[in-house]
């Protein structure tokens, strides 16, 4: 079967982002960007279907502008077959992602879709839920496995009061969480071949959506500092100080 | 304006969660009602009927409802919805799993996690794991929100309510359930408890989290933990606090062998007081720790544990 993994170019997760200095936004010019973690367990997951005789092609789409390409090569490079870029300047929102995915949906006709969970830059968390209602299709949430068995995936989900799985008819979206595996490290010569791979570009304009925002962004401001704490010497400091001053326990 | 909150619960009692959502609705300001989706679950629905500030609870008790599908869910919300201006739930995994569904079927954005209500159609919400701070306005005309439950104090509960039987039946057919694998505990929600003491790494063990548990239960804290705990399977995934895991604000929050990542902090640094216990003085959780003792936990959790 066919695998679509949608992508996302996101800042690097260790990094800290300030917020500009007039509110617009965050700031990240010259900020290291990678590929969001959640989307990288994502094509791993795709690659290890592949790898087990289940998937037969996996293709990565990511939106954006040029430079989300460095992440599309870095998914080849992991193991995907072909890439497809679909231009745009804007910073699109989830609903306005997921129209566009649909289309891509309806082309390719994926089995399986896998997504990440949420990416870390907006945690908007939205995505896939949304290409599930736009597609009609099954969703299994926050996976930490997937079993495709036949003409249905089971799913197990990490859900806050443990694991659940479902089974989902296909074809199906899958978000991936932390525990569904621990990606690879692309080998350099992977990454020689994945620029030899085919990535298309495809501008958003062509798909004839009306990708107008949906909400404006007013301010973006630091969040409140914590005042600075105090170091205590012993544990009987610590505990007087809760009852106390803090006033925390009794 | 009519408001619908989406009630959380496990058929047999609503979370204390949907008390903070129902602030965050009542913030708004609007006719508020509840609909509790699930089975057998009348039990909820009296609950539900208590909460302040709330005149109507509907309640869809089916089978179709019982695991919360987001399939059936969805189908069944998005119908409700022709009647309301909001849709509001919970950002816990069920509201987090169904919400952006509704959102899509009615060609709609979704504002996620809010933590704050600064107009009718202007709300505040955390981005880039807690460093930076959204004000949104949304220019929908049906606004689909999900509120952290972080970010509002719960209405009392001494309301009376109608409680109004929804007979529609959406059954999507495309997903069932197959397991549910709960972890049990006598100890206080993670997300409800006032005292939360976590451990890191550097409790270097499942066994080793057996120290905090005589902590929490002089204190009635809950147990939480970091990724990398869970990760290295000290612990079940359910006890992850963080970005991408549980996030809490209790009153008092302490934190054992955890450096204090950012993905980390996202998930407690609004908790009222904060404590690390660490042996590494450099470690950044210091940086927002209200009380930092140095020291190794293996010795310091005993002597803790007998000066509480
Ligand atoms: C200050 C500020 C506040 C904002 N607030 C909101 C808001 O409240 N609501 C809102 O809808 N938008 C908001 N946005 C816009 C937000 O940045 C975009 O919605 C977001 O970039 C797209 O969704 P996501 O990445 O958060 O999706 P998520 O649902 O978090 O992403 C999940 C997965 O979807 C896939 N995916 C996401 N984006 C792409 C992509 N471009 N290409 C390919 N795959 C992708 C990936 O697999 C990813 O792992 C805000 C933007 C700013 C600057
Ligand atoms: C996409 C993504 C999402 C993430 N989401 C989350 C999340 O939701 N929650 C989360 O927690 N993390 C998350 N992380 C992981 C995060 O980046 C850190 O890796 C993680 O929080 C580290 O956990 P830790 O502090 O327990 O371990 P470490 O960073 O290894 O720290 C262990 C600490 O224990 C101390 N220590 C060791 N032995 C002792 C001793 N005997 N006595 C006292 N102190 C001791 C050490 O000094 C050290 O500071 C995420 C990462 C990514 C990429």
């Amino acid at each position: 079967m066919k695998i679509l993994v949608p992508i996302k170019r996101v800042i690097d997760y260790n990094v800290k982002v300030r917020v500009k200095a007039d509110h617009s936004d965050v700031d990240l010019a010259n900020v290291k960007m990678s590929l969001n973690p959640f989307c990288e367990i994502a094509v791993e997951e795709a690659v290890r279907l592949k790898e087990a005789g289940t998937a037969t092609e996996i293709v990565v789409v990511s939106i954006g502008n040029k430079s989300c390409q460095e992440q599309l090569r870095t998914a080849l490079a992991l193991g995907a077959d072909r890439a497809i870029q679909i231009d745009t300047e804007e910073k699109l929102e989830s609903i306005n992602v997921a129209k566009l995915l649909q289309k891509v949906v309806e082309e390719e006709q994926p089995q399986l879709i896998i997504l990440g969970k949420q990416s870390i830059d907006s945690d908007n968390n939205q995505t896939g839920q949304m290409l599930a209602a736009l597609t009609g299709m099954p969703q299994g949430t926050f996976a930490s496995n997937v079993a495709v068995e036949g003409d249905k995936v089971n799913v197990t989900r990490e859900v806050d009061s443990g694991l659940q799985t479902v089974a989902l008819n296909l074809p199906a979206i899958v978000t991936t969480d932390l525990r569904l595996n621990e990606p690879r490290y692309a080998k350099l010569p992977d990454i020689m071949k994945a620029k030899r791979k085919p990535l298309d570009v495809k501008p958003a304009a062509d798909f004839g959506i009306n990708l107008a925002p949906r909400s404006n962004v007013i301010k973006v401001t630091p969040p409140a500092e914590r005042q600075a704490g105090i170091v205590v010497s012993s544990i009987d400091e610590l505990v007087e100080k809760l009852k106390n001053e803090a006033k925390v326990i009794s | 304006m009519s408001i619908l909150v989406f009630a959380e619960h496990d058929n047999k009692s609503l979370k204390a969660d949907t008390l903070k959502t129902v602030a965050a609705a009542q913030a708004i300001d609007g006719d508020i009602h509840i609909l509790v989706a699930g089975s057998n679950c009348a039990d909820v629905a009296t609950e539900a009927a208590k909460v302040n500030g709330v005149s109507k609870v509907l309640v869809a008790d089916n089978a179709a409802y019982e695991h919360q599908l987001a399939e059936n869910i969805s189908l069944l919300v998005t119908e409700l919805a022709a009647d309301y201006d909001y849709i509001l739930a919970t950002a816990l995994t069920t509201g987090k799993n169904f919400m952006p569904r509704v959102a899509a079927l009615l060609d709609v954005a979704q504002i996620s996690d809010i933590i704050a209500v600064e107009s009718a159609d202007t709300f505040v919400r955390p981005i880039y794991a807690g460093n930076a701070i959204a004000t949104v306005q949304s220019l929908d005309s049906k606004k689909v929100i999900t509120v952290r439950s972080t970010g509002f104090d719960p209405v009392a509960t001494d309301g009376n309510a109608e409680v109004v039987t929804i007979d529609s039946v959406q059954d999507a057919g495309i997903s069932s359930h197959v397991s549910d694998e709960i972890s049990k505990s006598e100890r206080p929600d993670l997300g409800a408890a006032n005292i939360v003491i976590s451990g890191g790494r550097g409790m270097q063990n499942g066994e080793n989290f057996a120290l905090l548990e005589g902590i929490a239960d002089k204190l009635g804290a809950a147990i939480g933990a970091s990724r990398a705990a869970v990760d290295a399977g000290f612990v079940p995934n359910d006890m992850q606090v963080g970005q991408t895991g549980k996030i809490v604000a209790p009153n008092l929050y302490i934190a054992v062998g955890i450096s204090g990542a950012i993905q980390h902090l996202a998930g407690m640094k609004d908790s009222k007081v904060i404590v690390a216990i660490n042996k590494d003085p450099e470690a950044p959780i210091f940086q927002v720790a209200d009380y930092g003792l140095v020291a190794d936990l293996f010795d310091a959790l005993p002597e803790l544990e007998s000066k509480l």
